[in-house]
């Protein structure tokens, strides 16, 4: 082959270029985070080293990691599915709220029974309550035209504030023993099990995994998920094929909601074990960037959790030990967002011109 | 009947104006931003670095300078916004999410590092004081309304009709909405469209940076974690609402400030509904509100959204 032998890998192995754009996209959320940090009177590098200890450096830190992983995992697919349809779907954080107020409910409103039967009831559970929240904003826009990113941040508010209602001193789902603003602790049966001992780490990582192959079986295996992405490429062709848009403008948003309501309830049952107001911290705001980072590709987006599972739990040792405040991190997110956004038409830009080049189209 | 005079008497009214008045300024903003062909979901952020911006100034410089620095820190994010939709052409509902998503983490980062030992929550700063309007504040209604306000919520009513003339009779406006309609037209003229574009979104940043300032240095006296609550977003459904113009979203913007007016007051005479159920009912409003569009001809600007690519 010629000297262009690396360009063409480049440029006709897609899930090569994604790996590259990704990880450029990541390198510059760091350099430019680090000079944030040299600005704001830190040393970068050892808040950085302290930043990979905190995830890798003890079986308790990493166990931390893969759990905050798990829900970034379901709620970054939620996001990915939504995205492939052309949906723009910012109220994960909702869905994920509302999945969790059902799974802590049937968690402790059903005494203790079979543990299978128990969790699998929650979990459908949680499912459905976050697809009813999907499928609201996905019906608004399909029969009224709302546009989805305004509608799913007023249902963000409202179930935030329904589940502070819950949990609220006159709430219906407050534990009527201790004072703290939290539903009753779900039955034993109800709780997801440890897989690691000495670490929170349940076995819902793997559910996650199950979940993503499926969610890449339906995306590019079955007809719903051909449809679904004709949709999003180009809504107006795939009406004239015959696929109705509305139809799978609701569809895929109940899904994306469904997925985000796992995640809820995952972290509820395997996690907390009670319901609090604000038991997210932002994992659904996260799933934007788990998505773009993996290339809205379910495989890529299991890479991409793990990555931001990493900053996770990695900033809270980060904080503890050089009081950089575990915000940075969502900084670097916001960064990585950035450079996604970029890196896409870019990219496009990029591979046109090699291409035009190796054919010769180009002076 | 004494409970319907508490929940509709005046002080309702005049607390409407002070709540929609950092909604009416993201409304406004979206107007801009969309009507020249660019979405701008960032409101939300731009307000929040503005409020946060204008608490920093406000506690070295004084409160005035500290509005100027919500303003000009919002037109910033604008600017930002702009270089990414317009020179980058990147999709502009994901650079408005990283400005959203920064803006939540980078104030809770420079916190600790202006003031220590405030985490989330910064020193309470000097305000921008209400003022009296001499004779207005005499007229019976009205003057228990309009009379005693902040000098921010004046400013907000006038830039109301300023805007609307801007986009609608000036040739600057004309242009902007040329670009936001057909931009290959508009380009086929001579006008520059992406300048057209950088003016509209920045001013549309610096209007969300005002709406900050007002909401840090003279609705509270102090910046806290997040504290737009969304207050960009109902903006962006106002001005949806009022059909991408500044009269209509001015509407729906008092009806969104109503809802939480009156939610309050409901909340202080003791209606036994839940305060956390109340706090929801804005949300629920824009929402139906929304809906209420429907059948009716919502139609944004054509190019909105689209970036354009000079040929």
């Amino acid at each position: 082959m010629n000297k262009n032998s690396l360009y063409n890998i480049f440029i006709e192995n897609d899930s090569v270029f994604a790996f590259v754009k990704a990880f450029l996209a990541v390198l510059s959320a760091f350099i430019l985070v680090y000079f944030i940090l040299l600005v704001t009177g830190y040393r970068p590098l050892p808040v950085y080293s302290a930043l990979f200890q905190g995830a890798f450096g003890s079986r308790r830190g990493f166990g931390e990691t893969l759990l905050s992983t798990t829900p970034l995992l379901f709620s970054g697919l939620g996001f990915a599915l939504a995205y492939r349809c052309g949906l723009f779907n910012i109220g994960l954080e909702g869905q994920i709220t509302m999945g969790g107020i059902a799974a802590a409910f049937f968690g402790f409103i059903i005494p203790e029974i079979n543990p299978f039967i128990h969790v699998l009831i929650c979990i459908s559970a949680g499912a459905l309550a976050g697809g009813m929240w999907g499928f609201i904003p996905g019906y608004l826009k399909a029969k009224f035209g709302v546009h989805e990113v305004i509608s799913v941040i007023m249902l963000n508010h409202i179930a935030f504030k329904f589940a502070a209602y819950l949990v609220s001193m006159q709430g219906p789902m407050k534990d009527k023993i201790d004072d703290m603003p939290a539903s009753p602790v779900i039955s034993e049966s109800a709780k997801i099990v440890r897989i690691v001992s000495r670490t929170r780490l349940h076995w819902g990582i793997f559910l996650g995994i199950v979940i993503a192959v499926l969610v890449w079986f339906l995306l590019f295996r079955l007809r719903l998920g051909f449809k679904i992405r004709a949709v999003g490429k180009n809504p107006y062709a795939a009406e004239a094929a015959g696929i109705s848009i509305k139809k799978h403008i609701i569809i895929t948003l109940s899904l994306s909601g469904a997925l985000g309501g796992l995640a809820g309830a995952v972290e509820i049952l395997g996690v907390h074990y009670r319901l609090f107001a604000a038991f997210s911290p932002g994992y659904g705001f996260d799933a934007i960037a788990v998505a773009l980072l993996g290339m809205v590709n379910p495989i890529g987006i299991i890479a991409s959790s793990f990555l931001f599972g990493i900053l996770r739990s990695g900033s809270v040792f980060m904080q503890a030990m050089y009081g950089v405040n575990k915000d940075m991190v969502s900084v670097i997110t916001a960064i990585i967002v950035f450079f996604m956004g970029m890196s896409i038409p870019i990219g496009i830009l990029i591979k046109d011109r090699i291409k035009r080049k190796n054919h010769g189209l180009d002076v | 009947m004494d409970l319907m005079f508490k929940l509709f008497s005046l002080t309702v009214f005049a607390s409407t104006l002070r709540i929609a008045t950092p909604v009416i300024l993201a409304a406004l903003g979206g107007c801009m931003s969309e009507r020249s062909g660019v979405i701008n979901i960032g409101l939300e952020g731009m307000m929040l670095m503005g409020a946060f911006s204008a608490v920093v100034g406000s506690y070295f410089f004084g409160a005035w300078i500290g509005v100027l620095i919500g303003l000009l820190t919002g037109g910033l994010m604008g600017l930002l916004h702009a270089f990414m939709s317009v020179t980058i052409k990147a999709n502009q509902i994901i650079s408005a999410t990283a400005i959203n998503i920064m803006a939540v983490g980078l104030p809770n980062i420079l916190i600790p590092v202006i003031w220590p030992n405030h985490f989330g929550i910064s020193p309470t700063v000097p305000v921008i004081a209400d003022i009296h309007l001499p004779f207005i504040s005499s007229i019976p209604v009205i003057g228990k309304v309009i009379g005693h306000q902040n000098p921010i919520v004046y400013l907000t009513l006038i830039l109301v009709p300023v805007i609307s003339y801007l986009l609608f009779k000036t040739k600057l406006g004309l242009r902007i909405r040329a670009v936001g309609e057909h931009p290959q037209a508009a380009d086929t003229l001579g006008i520059n469209v992406y300048k057209m574009r950088y003016i509209a979104v920045t001013m549309s940043g610096m209007l969300a940076g005002l709406g900050g300032a007002f909401l840090s240095i003279c609705y509270q006296a102090q910046f806290s974690m997040a504290m737009t609550a969304g207050r960009g977003f109902i903006g962006l459904a106002a001005m949806i609402f009022g059909r991408w113009s500044p009269k209509g979203a001015l509407l729906a913007c008092l009806l969104f400030g109503f809802a939480d007016a009156f939610q309050a007051s409901a909340q202080a005479a003791g209606v036994p509904i839940p305060p956390e159920l109340m706090l929801s009912f804005p949300y629920v409003l824009t929402l139906i509100a929304l809906v209420g569009l429907f059948g009716k001809t919502a139609v944004s600007p054509a190019a909105n959204g689209k970036p354009y690519f000079k040929g």
